[in-house]
């Protein structure tokens, strides 16, 4: 009984550590704006798979994980991802139960709110010009793949815990 | 963003609310602090124990396609490379010789001149890491920190010309700042008429701009650019980049220079750092300094 949970939590950083590598890999400058926000992924996941594991406060921390390793300014991740939490958390009950193409079209929306934030983030700290218009492919792509990713995880999981 | 989000705020329980607030306020409270005192890097400094694995681990599959790629070209493409690289050490080596003959006439004539700037250079090899760092698009990250002695301000060349300087590190990583980002300023000197001037990095990375040389002047596309050694920080003659444009600006009086950089910016995968900084001519490096270490920070959009 111990060893399953300890299994399952394990996994659980897996999974979010796995999201934080894909962030982190760099990809050929032709493909760099097709490259989801992976750690938002992951924890969108988490979220509605899981009950109690996502709060706020675990956003916030993974948030402020990751401005450790891949950020303008301290605390850029960590307000996007509480921000994305907080929205999903609020309406997880109801999208537990949309099928796969509403949940994208959802995350779809979810991700793009976290682009405008991050580019308010950035206009305001950084004064950079706007970005090109091949920056808000990202959002797309990650839409595209969460069915795919949801089904993947779950699967995985569900493996997991037979064992 | 702003009415999107009042009508959640206004439907559901207070202790989430309070929450999201509490931790929105931590959030731009560090941006603000970090913005003024640029502790981002500090932090990271300190975390390297956890931060420096995962940018190894995050650096192992261009490590390996690498060398996977190495282990599959074929032995006849390995040996004409062989081949390649033996005529050029060759020809390297005869230029030398000459050079040095070269050298030492020059240095005889400096002594005569009385000036003791001096050609001897101590490098240290890097090797590019592959991480994406966010904001970095027109930065890279090296293999070697503190440890291995490098320090903030080093230049950066590989076989072609500069290719930047060395922004931040941490024990064991470095990020360099490349010649083409936007905040980055070298002085440079035209090869053929001795025209001095300030390289900055074009707005979109990609390339040199020298906004401000007077019409008058005598420069022209082709024209090689160097450094100038001007401010200490770059040692002087090494080759920059190539002009590639001259247009008159709309407000008349200057000329805008546009030029291509000299390192294969996005090609190296070894690079060299320089350790002995250039006896400086002119004011202290840290007065004229072009370029900011901290503060206000610009980056590409990943």
């Amino acid at each position: 009984m111990n060893r399953t949970r300890l299994l399952a939590h394990c996994w659980f950083a897996g999974t979010l550590l796995l999201g934080i590598l894909g962030m982190l890999l760099p990809l050929p400058q032709v493909l760099e704006a097709f490259k989801p926000y992976w750690p938002a992924l992951v924890l969108l996941y988490w979220i509605l798979a899981d009950d109690k594991r996502v709060t706020l406060g675990l956003a916030f921390a993974l948030g402020l994980g990751i401005d450790l390793l891949n950020s303008v300014l301290l605390g850029e991740q960590a307000l996007r991802l509480t921000l994305l939490a907080f929205i999903a958390l609020r309406f997880r009950w109801q999208l537990r139960f949309f099928p796969f193409w509403q949940q994208a079209l959802v995350v779809l929306v979810l991700l793009l709110n976290d682009r405008l934030v991050q580019l308010l983030v950035r206009i305001s700290s950084a004064h950079e010009p706007l970005p090109p218009l091949a920056w808000w492919l990202s959002p797309f792509v990650g839409a595209v793949l969460w069915p795919f990713l949801y089904s993947l995880l779950n699967d995985l999981r569900s493996r997991l815990r037979l064992q | 963003m702003g009415s999107k989000f009042s009508s959640f705020l206004f439907v559901s329980s207070t202790v989430g609310k309070l929450r999201l607030v509490f931790y929105l306020v931590l959030a731009v409270g560090m941006m603000v602090l970090d913005y003024n005192y640029g502790l981002l890097w500090q932090v990271r400094y300190r975390a390297a124990v956890v931060v420096e694995p995962l940018y190894w681990l995050a650096d192992l599959p261009a490590r390996g396609v690498h060398a996977l790629v190495l282990s599959f070209v074929g032995r006849n493409r390995l040996n004409e490379e062989n081949q390649r690289l033996k005529e050029q050490l060759l020809l390297a080596n005869v230029r030398i010789n000459h050079m040095r003959s070269v050298a030492e006439q020059n240095r005889r004539l400096k002594e005569l001149l009385d000036t003791s700037r001096r050609l001897k250079l101590r490098v240290q090899l890097a090797r590019v890491i592959s991480v994406d760092l966010g904001m970095y698009r027109h930065r890279l990250g090296l293999n070697v920190g503190t440890r291995q002695g490098v320090k903030v301000g080093q230049p950066v060349i590989d076989a072609h010309g500069v290719i930047g300087q060395i922004t931040q590190v941490l024990p064991s990583i470095s990020v360099m700042l490349l010649v083409t980002d936007p905040e980055s300023a070298i002085p440079v000197v035209v090869e053929r008429t001795g025209l001095r001037g300030v390289a900055y990095g074009s707005r979109d990375g990609g390339q040199l701009v020298l906004p401000n040389i007077p019409r008058s002047a005598d420069i022209k596309p082709g024209d090689r650019l160097l450094t100038s050694g001007i401010g200490g920080r770059f040692p002087p003659g090494f080759p920059v980049g190539k002009v590639v444009s001259v247009a008159p600006l709309t407000t008349g009086a200057f000329l805008e220079v546009q030029a291509d950089p000299s390192a294969a910016l996005r090609r190296s995968r070894d690079v060299l750092l320089l350790h002995d900084l250039a006896v400086s001519m002119g004011p202290s490096a840290s007065k004229t300094l072009p370029v900011r270490m901290t503060g206000r920070r610009v980056g590409g959009w990943q």
